[in-house]
C-alpha cells in the first residue's frame, strides 16, 4: 500500500467519523468542531484527486466562513440543546431505517454503473495535462471564459444572499439611544450653553 | 490502488450519514442545517471523484457553483434561525408552525 493509497484511508475514514458525530454528538459546538474535520478531510481528498483549487475553497469556504458561521450562531442563541435532544432515541430506529434502505439503494445503483464506451468523446472540457497547466490555471481558463454568466450568477447569489441576511436580522430597537450625527453636526454653542451671573447668597 | 469506487462509497457514506441525521435530530434546525452541509458535500465528493477520473473539468467547475450556493443557503438559513428565535425564543421544529401550514 502506497502513501497515497494510506492517505486515502486516512482521509476517508475521518471524513466519515467526523460527519457520523456531527449527527449524533450531544453539544452542537463539538457537532460544528466535528463538522470542520469533515470539511479538512474531504478537503484532503480532493487533493488526492488533484483538484487543488475546489479543495483549498473548500478550506476557505466552509472551514473558515459556514463553520465559524454556524458556530457563532449556536453559541449566541441561548437554547436548552439538552432538551431539544429530549427523544431522540425515538428517532434512532426509523433514522437507521431510512440509512440502510438508502445506502442499500446507492450500492444497487454503483453495482450496475458502468463506464459508457463514448464517455470519453462527450466530455465539455478536457482536463490538460498536470504536469503542464495547473488545476487552478485550467480552472480559471475555463470559469472565466466558458462558464463566465454561471459564475456572475452566482456572484449575484451570494450577494442576493448577503442582503437578504442583512435584512432578515437587522432590527431597530426603540428604546435604545442612538447617535445622531446632523444634530450633532448643527449643535450651536451660542444655543447649547447659558451663562447665568448667580447672585452670592441667592442661588437660582 | 484507489479507484472511483472508492471515493464514491465516501460520498454515499456521508450522504447517508446526512440523512440519518436529518432524522435523527428532528428538533434542532442547527443540526439540521449541517447535515444538510454533509449531504452536499458528499455531493462534492462525487463531482470532483467523477471529474478527476473521467477527465473533465467540468465537475470541478460544478462543484465550485455548489460551494457558493451552500454557502448562501447557510447563510440565510441560520439568518432565519436567528429571527425566528428571536421572536419565539425556541428552535424547535415542531414550533415552526405560525402559518398552520
Amino acid at each position: 500500500m502506497g502513501v497515497a493509497d494510506f492517505a486515502f484511508y486516512i482521509f476517508a475514514i475521518s471524513a466519515v467519523i467526523g460527519g457520523l458525530f456531527t449527527v449524533v454528538s450531544k453539544n452542537p459546538v463539538h457537532s460544528v468542531l466535528w463538522l470542520i474535520l469533515a470539511f479538512l478531510s474531504s478537503a484532503g481528498l480532493f487533493v488526492l484527486l488533484g483538484a487543488e483549487f475546489v479543495a483549498m475553497l473548500l478550506v476557505i469556504v466552509y472551514v473558515g466562513a459556514v463553520a465559524v458561521l454556524f458556530m457563532f450562531v449556536v453559541m449566541m442563541i441561548d437554547v436548552d440543546f439538552a432538551e431539544l435532544r429530549g427523544q431522540m432515541a425515538k428517532y434512532v430506529p426509523i433514522a437507521l431505517l431510512i440509512g440502510v434502505v438508502l445506502l442499500l439503494e446507492l450500492s444497487l445503483a454503483f453495482g450496475v454503473w458502468q463506464v459508457s464506451e463514448n464517455a470519453e468523446a462527450v466530455r465539455r472540457a478536457v482536463a490538460p495535462d498536470m504536469t503542464e497547466v495547473h488545476n487552478t490555471t485550467a480552472l480559471g481558463q475555463l470559469i472565466y471564459d466558458k462558464y463566465i454568466y454561471l459564475f456572475q450568477t452566482a456572484g449575484l447569489i451570494l450577494l442576493v444572499a448577503m442582503i437578504g441576511a442583512i435584512v432578515l436580522t437587522l432590527r431597530h430597537r426603540v428604546n435604545i439611544k442612538r447617535q445622531n450625527v446632523m444634530a450633532q453636526m448643527h449643535r450651536d454653542p451660542a444655543k447649547a450653553m447659558e451663562v447665568i451671573d448667580v447672585k452670592p447668597g441667592q442661588g437660582l | 490502488m484507489i479507484g472511483i469506487e472508492n471515493y464514491l462509497a465516501v460520498g454515499a457514506a456521508l450522504f447517508v450519514i446526512g440523512i440519518f441525521g436529518i432524522f435523527l435530530n428532528r428538533k434542532n434546525v442547527i443540526i439540521i442545517l449541517m447535515s444538510i452541509e454533509l449531504m452536499l458535500l458528499a455531493v462534492n465528493i462525487n463531482l470532483v471523484a467523477f471529474s478527476a477520473f473521467s477527465g473533465d473539468l467540468v465537475g470541478q467547475v460544478f462543484t465550485i457553483f455548489v460551494l457558493t450556493v451552500a454557502a448562501a443557503e447557510a447563510a440565510i438559513g441560520l439568518a432565519i434561525l436567528v429571527v425566528f428565535f428571536r421572536n419565539r425564543g425556541t428552535i424547535d421544529v415542531e414550533d415552526i408552525n405560525v402559518m398552520k401550514g
